[in-house]
Order: C-alpha cells, then structure tokens, then sequence
C-alpha cells in the first residue's frame, strides 16, 4: 500500500539532499533496521553471548526513537516532541540494559559451567 | 563574482560531492555526519548478524553502538550520547566481551546456524524490515525536515528531572508545592533495582563446584588413576582392597 512513499523514503534517506537537514523519518529508519537486525540476531545465533547482543541491538533501535522524538530540532518548527521525557525513557534504557547484560552474563556463564557448552539448543533440560 | 565561481570551481575539483554540483556553502554538515554515522551503525548491526565467530560479533558491535552515540549526540541528546558511550561501550560490552573470552573456546567460537534457519530468519527479519519502514514514513509529520540549530545542553535539565524538578517545557512553570512531576521516584527505584542486580550476578556467577564432570575430565581422571594405581599396587604385588580398584588394576595390567 505504502510502496510509494517507502521507496520516496527511501530514496531520501539514500541519496538524501546533502542540503537539507535531516528529520525524524531518517532516524526512524536506521532505527528499524538496527531493531531488525537485533531481532534476527536473536532468533538465528545459536551461541547464548550472540542472542545477548542481539537484544542489545533492539534496545538500541528503540532508544534512538525515543531520542529522534525528543530532539526538538529534528521535528522542524511547530512540532510537539517528546521533550525531556524521550531523553529520561532512553537513558533508563541504557541502565536496565547494562544490568540485564549483568544478569544474562551470569545465567550464562552459569550454563556454561554446568553444561560445558554455549550452544542454547543444549539448553533443553526442562524440556517435558 | 569571480573569486567566488574560483571557489566553487575548486571545491568541485577537491570534493567528490561537489561533482554534482552543490556549492560548498549550500551542503548541510549536519546531514552528512548523520549519514556517515547512520550508515557505520547499519552496516556494522548487519555485520553483527551476518557474523559466525562470536568474537568479531563482538567487535562490530562495539563500533554499531558507538556510532548509535553519534547519532545521539548529531540528535542534540548530547548526554544520553556521553552515557551511551560509557555505560554501553565502556561498561556493558566490556561485560560481553568477558562473557565471549571465559566462554570461547575453539568448538564454541563460531556456532553456525543451519541453512533452513538462515533462510527462515531472513525472510521474517525482511519482512519485518518493510512493515517497521512502511510505518516510519506512513506520518507526514514525520518526514518534515528539521531544523539545523544548535540547542540548549540537555545535561542541567536531565540533572534537575531526575531530582524531581523540571526546568524544562511547559512543566517548568508550575507553582511551588505543586506536585513533583520529575523523575525522582524511577530514579530511587533504578538505583535499588542496580544493587538488586549486582547482588543477583554475583550469587548466581558464584565459582562452585561443577554438577557433571565433563567427559574429558573424567577420562583424563580415570586415566590418571588406572596409571597410578599400576604403578604403586602391581610392584608391592598386594591383593586390591576394593571391587572397583581390582578392575582397574586387572584392566590396567592386561
């Protein structure tokens, strides 16, 4: 439905006019493709570490939406943004990120010395 | 009029954007930097995914992450960039890249997905790719370009939100005794929810002692004890005491 305006988007965000400053839309677009990346990431590594760096990823996606929609200059004159709150949301982000990447390294490292391996297709102990 | 044509005739000649034909002054500095770091963060999040060995895993997602701060600090979130930088590269993927060295060893470094799985996963991360752009430009608001000014730092406001102050937007003008709308209370509970989690990780990456030996330890133990045992009990030529150790020996002598 959208294939016009998707390739419109993209094509600006390609060869985008070096002229202009950029917008919201264009960190929406990395963002999504930082968050399908992360997503993929989890759903394909089979090593635990590599699904871990894959939900960093995500949380990465969203934090830059969250601070394209905060930023007051990227909105162009006479947009509501986010304000403050995009920036306060982001950086708990980050926070919550570094103490589940604490966490998940623990379970990890864990498995690992229980299982001798990383491999999360071994991890099938509960399995009924 | 003819130092200026002089200009941009050799801004042309030095610059290959200036091929096209931009006058030097008209090009947005801003712009390109955003595609700069917006194409290092893309490209090094697809590296990670396209990757097998955990280690270089690791390292394109240290420079995807950093050049994230880029584009953090291009948005004119100049300290969410700062704690970026330190928090996630200098904190969290230090704690990975910990992770992949104590867990990478050589049949655990590239774990390779099979070929169904690489096919299945690319056709839903792409599909998933066109809805997440689909929506990105489907809001007219959104596409507008913005402006190219330089804001107020953020880091004072940030300081006196998390204090439950806000000197910032419509909010900062509200009466004195008037409810708090900061973030003073998220912050008190991130900060308990950080000794939780630093209690937690090291209860649960505690060294204990290993459930199931591994086979290669067994074997290697066995060994050692069949070795031992023919060595100190076949020369005295004294009968075994035990069922287990008279296995041994018998096996170990033939």
């Amino acid at each position: 439905m959208n294939i016009v305006s998707l390739s419109a988007g993209c094509c600006l965000f390609a060869t985008g006019p070096l002229t202009e400053p950029v917008g919201v839309v264009h960190y929406l677009i990395v963002g999504a493709i930082l968050f399908t990346a992360g997503v993929v990431c989890m759903a394909l590594k089979r090593n635990a570490l590599g699904v871990l760096m894959g939900i960093e990823l995500v949380l990465n996606g969203a934090n830059l939406n969250f601070v394209a929609f905060s930023s007051p200059y990227l909105r162009g004159a006479g947009s509501a943004t986010l304000g403050l709150d995009g920036q306060v949301i982001a950086l708990f982000v980050i926070l919550l990120a570094a103490a589940e990447a604490a966490v998940a390294l623990a379970i990890t490292l864990n498995f690992y010395n229980n299982h001798s391996t990383v491999d999360i297709d071994r991890a099938d102990d509960l399995k009924g | 009029m003819g130092n200026e044509s002089m200009i941009s005739l050799s801004g042309m000649v030095m610059t290959p954007v200036l091929a096209a034909g931009l006058p030097l002054a008209a090009i947005n500095w801003h712009s390109v930097l955003f595609l700069l770091f917006a194409s290092l963060a893309s490209i090094f999040a697809v590296g990670v995914v396209l990757a097998d060995n955990v280690v270089r895993m690791a390292l394109y997602l240290v420079f995807s992450l950093a050049a994230t701060a880029g584009l953090f600090f291009l948005a004119g979130a100049e300290f969410i960039g700062a704690m970026q930088l330190m928090i996630y590269v200098g904190g969290t993927l230090v704690l990975l890249v910990f992770g992949v060295m104590l867990t990478a060893q050589a049949p655990f470094v590239s774990i390779k997905p099979s070929a169904a799985d690489r096919a299945l996963a690319g056709l839903a991360g792409s599909s998933l790719l066109v809805v997440l752009l689909a929506a990105a430009v489907s809001v007219d608001s959104w596409q507008r370009p913005g402006l190219s000014e330089v804001t107020a730092p953020t880091a004072t406001p940030l300081g006196m939100a998390l204090l439950g102050m806000r000197v910032d937007g419509p909010a900062a003008g509200a009466a004195a005794g008037a409810v708090a709308n900061g973030y003073l209370l998220p912050f008190e509970i991130v900060s308990i929810h950080l000794l939780v989690v630093l209690v937690g990780a090291a209860y649960l990456a505690r060294a204990k002692r290993r459930r199931t030996p591994r086979p290669i330890d067994a074997a290697a133990s066995a060994v050692s004890v069949v070795e031992g045992i023919t060595r100190v009990e076949l020369p005295a030529a004294l009968p075994p005491r035990s069922g287990s150790a008279s296995a041994l020996v018998s096996g170990g002598s033939k």
